[in-house]
């Protein structure tokens, strides 16, 4: 399958890329690993006239520490922060998310950035962001702002972001030493998750539960309130309405969405 | 556009439309076929290559992500003499392929599994290979030719530090 024709350019730094979205406004794209852009574009569900390819631009990628919050830049690959070292001491929930990103080789291409602005309801580190209670830097024509993950995902494949500006960053609360857990239910290697679930501090997240990943609120709630985990779980699929395919139908998913949240609040993976 | 970049160690620049695929690319530029179209859909890996030394899946990434950079197809893992690499020929003596379509992809993606873990056990075989499907289910073999070649890399290393 070949993409319909656009035009390239690679961007040298974020302000060329910025001033190329700005020029080409919603016709352009921004282009890192491509894992998710260039499958849409392949079936043609996706078809920029001009792709804007930011996998170049140092400032971009990169994890750092910065006071109490890791920074990790947009660009920076799946495999890049699954295999941090520092990821894995400061927030080893979001190390274990990435490593279950697809595959090795999708790991090799794909970007944080990218995963999180592509907004797959399924995927894993959408709802990982919201478990750890991140937030994403996006740098606009007039500067930078910083959105919290709650209120970034807007719907299924949508967020806050503008046609002109940039995911920049991830930002994620430093706390190697806080209890989490990590449940994807798939029926195959490499698929998108059933359901999926993250746990961290006495949050949850779920992913493939309705049009954008979603806060456990009601979980959240009960363990407030002192229930034990195996309670609190129980109220997990509340308030959700998750579609229905030819892998799970909705009241399917809400049984998983329960199991799966006393597993995670329980500290498995898997 | 023109890109300029290092397939199987031969530098070579090429005027390319933004939109062709890596695979492509290399199957009708480069006349290198033993990277396959499988499933087109970043799932199957039959197309797997090494970029910069990691695997890939050529079908999802474009000809000009590739520029500047290198490339190497399993017909560059073959010494000029014609030997093949560890692994290419520990699949052949564990019978790691059964009709053989994703073979390329196989030893590309076991070649990088290797480089990054060289002693895996076999569950980080199998997870290793995840991104890469034996229609004909033959995984078996393939992770025992995997397994054989991390041993005989491991050999092969003490082999050169006793020599030395």
């Amino acid at each position: 399958m070949i993409p319909a024709s656009f035009d390239y350019e690679v961007a040298d730094s974020a302000a060329h890329a910025l001033s190329l979205l700005a020029e080409y406004g919603e016709d352009a794209k921004l282009l890192a690993g491509g894992h998710s852009l260039l499958p849409m574009m392949k079936v043609r569900l996706a078809q920029p006239a001009m792709l804007v390819d930011i996998g170049r631009v140092a400032e971009l990628s990169g994890i750092r520490r910065d006071g109490d919050e890791l920074v990790i830049g947009a660009t920076t690959r799946h495999a890049d922060v699954a295999g941090s070292d520092v990821v894995q001491a400061e927030a080893p929930l979001l190390a274990y998310a990435a490593a279950q990103v697809g595959d090795p080789q999708i790991r090799h291409r794909g970007t944080i950035g990218g995963s999180l602005a592509h907004a797959d309801p399924a995927a894993d580190l959408p709802m990982t962001l919201l478990a750890l209670g991140g937030s994403i830097e996006i740098t606009g024509p007039s500067g930078v702002r910083t959105v919290p993950a709650d209120d970034f995902f807007a719907g299924p494949f949508e967020t806050a972001l503008s046609p002109d500006e940039l995911l920049s960053a991830v930002r994620i609360p430093r706390g190697g030493d806080v209890p989490w857990g990590y449940q994807k239910f798939v029926r195959r290697a490499n698929d998108w998750a059933i359901v999926g679930v993250a746990a961290y501090d006495g949050r949850g997240a779920l992913a493939n539960m309705g049009g954008t990943p979603l806060r456990a609120h009601a979980v959240e709630e009960a363990l407030r309130s002192g229930a034990p985990a195996a309670e609190a779980a129980e109220h997990a699929a509340d308030g959700t309405s998750p579609g229905y395919d030819f892998h799970a139908d909705a009241e399917y998913r809400k049984h998983l969405a329960r199991v799966l949240t006393r597993r995670a609040l329980e500290g498995k993976t898997g | 556009m023109e890109i300029k970049l290092t397939v199987n160690e031969t530098t070579r620049s090429d005027e390319v439309e933004p939109r062709l695929l890596l695979i492509h690319y290399l199957r009708e530029v480069c006349g290198l076929r033993a990277a396959n179209v499988g499933c087109d859909t970043t799932s199957c890996g039959a197309c797997t290559v090494l970029l910069d030394g990691e695997s890939v899946k050529s079908c999802t990434v474009l000809a000009v992500q590739a520029n500047g950079r290198s490339v190497t197809t399993a017909e560059g893992l073959v010494a000029d003499d014609g030997t093949m690499s560890v692994v290419q020929q520990a699949f052949r003596e564990n019978h790691g392929l059964q009709c053989g379509f994703c073979t390329p992809g196989m030893v590309m993606a076991a070649t990088s599994l290797l480089a990054e873990n060289p002693d895996p056990t076999e569950q980080e075989v199998r997870e290793g290979l995840e991104g890469n499907f034996c229609r004909c289910t033959g995984y078996h073999n393939i992770v025992r030719a995997v397994l054989a070649a991390a041993g005989k890399i491991a050999d092969g290393q003490a082999n050169a530090e006793v020599n030395a």
